[in-house]
């Protein structure tokens, strides 16, 4: 079964761009190769930590977007947590949350059809007022 | 109005029988009884709270949004209660989660030093 998931992992800030991307293009081979495929990759950047982990104060962010099985998601976390540069990571699934967005805004959508199907009948409804004013004046 | 029955806390529940008397214990705290008739009605107005959520039609509550989410974290670090926010029971929910998340990914802080 495969689900959206969301990989957000910090690699420490002393590390160079290429083995930055290095780690990165790791990462890519090991997902596709355990049968998922990646949505999106986005570099956040240096951030400042909230807190001091490790001994940093502030981390090179990366977030992944993937979309994989349940055990994948696993294996990749047990990656992580094996590859001396990265930090932290956190793995959230997606797949219910999105569902449940996509379902609300179905709602509103219908709720928008619904205000304006009244809305035509409404001026019908005033136009015999306005003929009985027009005929009064 | 020197009866034994006029004990402090009938003024505020009679409607209008002691007209001068109520104009005597005028002072009492404005908190204590909101909706108590005569005296100078209501002291202050306290704006109905909305919950930002539900008013702005967010429906993702998102870990990655630190600039949403900080503005429901104390200043020490705090997840702020729902009577002080306003905000709904569902999104108060998903609010504490992402909160925790992001506390996870080091986003927010779990107590903020000094």
């Amino acid at each position: 079964m495969q689900r959206t998931y969301e990989v957000m992992f910090i690699v420490r800030p002393d590390i160079l761009d290429e083995d930055l991307d290095k780690l990165i293009a790791g990462l890519e081979a090991n997902i596709t190769q355990g049968g998922g495929s990646i949505k999106s990759l986005e570099k956040l950047g240096r951030r400042k930590l909230a807190y001091t982990v490790k001994k940093f104060n502030d981390g090179n962010y990366v977030l992944l977007t993937i979309l994989a099985d349940g055990s994948l998601v696993g294996e990749i976390e047990r990656r992580l947590r094996v590859s001396e540069p990265v930090i932290k990571f956190i793995s959230v699934r997606m797949d219910e949350e999105e569902k449940r967005v996509a379902k609300i805004k179905a709602i509103r959508a219908t709720r928008k059809k619904l205000s304006a199907q009244p809305a035509a009948p409404a001026p019908a409804a005033v136009e015999p007022a306005a003929a009985t004013e027009a005929a009064s004046a | 109005m020197a009866d034994e029955t006029s004990t402090p806390s009938a003024p505020p529940s009679r409607p209008e029988g002691s007209g001068p008397g109520s104009s005597g214990p005028g002072g009492r705290p404005p908190g204590a009884r909101p909706s108590g008739p005569g005296g100078g009605g209501r002291k202050f107005f306290r704006r109905k709270k909305v919950c930002k959520f539900c008013v702005e039609k967010i429906d993702a509550i998102h870990y990655r949004d630190v600039r949403l989410l900080q503005q429901f974290v104390a200043e020490r670090g705090k997840i702020v209660p729902r009577r002080l926010t306003g905000v709904c029971t569902t999104h108060q929910r998903g609010l504490a989660r992402a909160i925790k998340q992001a506390r996870n990914i080091a986003l927010l802080p779990f107590a903020a030093r000094y």
